[in-house]
């Protein structure tokens, strides 16, 4: 993908820098919870323009259908009633990609270019480059990437990665016809979210607010939550979303430390074949000679050899 | 050079065939796995032919590596477990890295029986945590928290056991007339006697030689 909107900023399991030249802006979908009426036309827009058909399922007693992300369905509308206040609330909130700053799927992926972080935010997935590990499933805090049974490559909403590359917005933005989806510059839907949440804490939602978590750096994809307090209510929407400590471990520390042990290994040996030299075994014991060996002892499996050469 | 050298065997066939099917398997597990661990050892993936089939073919190889190894451990457990006099070999190891012989050995020294529960540790996590993050098959039956500590016990054991087998390489190599006791499955007199003069002993009724 050479296309200069979308310059890479970041690339899975490339050491080296990527070209750091140009420097476009920021982009970021906004999603008001506020707003939306779950009619999942954004699922539809989102199945179209990808090309994706989702199996027909069935209803399982609540409105959710597909009832889980997949390969052939990068958003998903979750529907959650809870009691606020003493007051029934639906909380529908529009499932996927939260394209984050720091993205966990990107740092877990060990496939050069199988997962890049474009300039812009957007973070894609390159399936021609995926070796189906399934490493970035475990990378993200969000469980969102999926495999997909047909060929084993992961895949997960690409924020219309081609269409924001001409200056269009994603395909689910197009089609909302609420106006609950938004897109733009990340610092432009900060200020419409802004704006919106003023309007809501006025007329009681006075924990209204953004989401935009800072434990993955922000988000190129952002909530409007009426409870912005407690994200979980929204069909568990992660609190404090950070890439997980054991992630980070395997991903960090454990590379140089393993580099250590297994240089040392290896220069040990080395070294202290130069130096000690080797361990011979001189027959310079006579003892031996001239005497004929006698039987191997009972109950051992080793059979004496005794060999003219 | 002699025209007659005193031989015992060591390694029959069959133990041999089996530690060089584990052998082989590791090295291609190494070579593979190292590549998924180090985005700059990626093109290691190669030795499957591409990325993909080392990702497909990496964990069949594995549950091969640890077969053969499992019939290795039933063979070997009952000679690695760990005495009194292994404790002094550990101890003065020292010494014993100057080529200087420590205590009576068995069949077995100390290190040999540390490096055989290293490994026997080893083949254990990486087996379980291996199955755990095995996609397809098996990964989507875990939770992903425990996916993510099974890919990193499996990267950890992996590399304890990478380091360990350098250690396991270099001794036999350094130990002149050890590595014909798995390409042969013989060894001298005189080695058997001044490595491992209990086991010499066993093997030849001899109380000679030390």
């Amino acid at each position: 993908m050479a296309l200069q909107s979308l310059d890479i900023l970041r690339r899975s399991a490339t050491p080296t820098p990527t070209p750091q030249a140009r420097n476009p802006q920021e982009v970021a979908k906004l999603i008001d919870t506020t707003v939306c009426i779950g009619c999942k036309a954004c699922q539809v827009a989102c199945s179209e323009w990808n090309e994706l058909r989702a199996e027909v399922g069935t209803c399982v007693g609540v409105y959710d259908n597909p009832t889980d992300l997949s390969s052939q369905a990068w958003t998903v509308m979750r529907f959650n009633e809870v009691e606020e206040k003493g007051k029934l609330e639906w909380l529908i909130r529009k499932d996927g990609c939260m394209h984050c700053a720091d993205p966990g799927c990107l740092k877990a992926c060990p496939s050069p270019g199988a997962i890049v972080q474009f300039k812009n935010g957007i973070v894609d997935f390159h399936q021609e480059n995926c070796i189906g590990c399934g490493y970035c499933i475990s990378g993200c805090p969000f469980n969102v990437p999926r495999l997909s049974p047909a060929d084993s490559k992961a895949y997960k909403c690409n924020l219309c990665s081609d269409r924001v590359a001409v200056g269009q917005e994603p395909a689910c933005v197009k089609t909302c016809p609420t106006g609950a989806i938004q897109f733009g510059s990340k610092e432009d839907m900060i200020e419409v979210a802004q704006t919106r949440i003023t309007d809501l804490q006025s007329r009681g939602y006075d924990q209204a607010g953004l989401y935009d978590p800072a434990g993955v750096g922000g988000t190129h994809v952002m909530y409007v939550l009426h409870h912005a307090d407690k994200p979980t209510l929204y069909s568990g929407l992660p609190d404090n979303p950070s890439i997980s400590a054991v992630v980070g471990v395997w991903k960090g520390m454990l590379k140089p430390l393993a580099t250590l042990g297994v240089a040392a290994a290896g220069l040990f040996g080395f070294f202290h074949y130069i130096t000690v030299g080797p361990n011979r075994a001189d027959d310079e014991d006579e003892a031996d000679h001239g005497t004929p060996p006698l039987p191997p002892a009972k109950g051992t499996k080793n059979k004496e050899r005794e060999n003219a050469l | 050079m002699k025209t007659s050298e005193k031989l015992i065997q060591r390694y029959c066939a069959a133990e041999r065939i089996n530690h060089w099917i584990v052998a082989v398997c590791f090295v291609l597990l190494a070579i593979s796995g190292l590549a998924f661990f180090y985005p700059a050892f990626f093109w290691l993936t190669g030795v499957f032919g591409t990325p993909q089939l080392a990702r497909i073919v990496h964990p069949f190889v594995g549950v091969v590596m640890f077969l053969a190894f499992a019939r290795q451990f039933f063979r070997y457990a009952h000679h690695n477990l760990i005495n009194k006099e292994d404790v002094k070999w550990m101890m003065s190891v020292k010494e014993v890295m100057k080529g200087n012989e420590v205590g009576d050995i068995g069949r077995y020294n100390g290190g040999q029986k540390g490096m055989f529960w290293v490994m026997v540790l080893c083949m254990i996590l990486l087996l379980v945590s291996g199955v755990i993050a095995w996609r397809p098959y098996f990964a989507g039956y875990f939770p992903i928290p425990v996916i993510r500590v099974a890919l990193l016990v499996h990267a950890a054991s992996a590399l304890v056991l990478i380091a360990s087998i350098i250690v396991h390489v270099y001794a036999a190599l350094w130990v002149q007339g050890t590595i014909r006791a798995m390409v042969e499955g013989v060894v001298t007199h005189a080695w058997a006697r001044k490595h491992h003069p209990r086991w010499f002993r066993q093997v030849t009724g001899k109380e000679t030689g030390h």
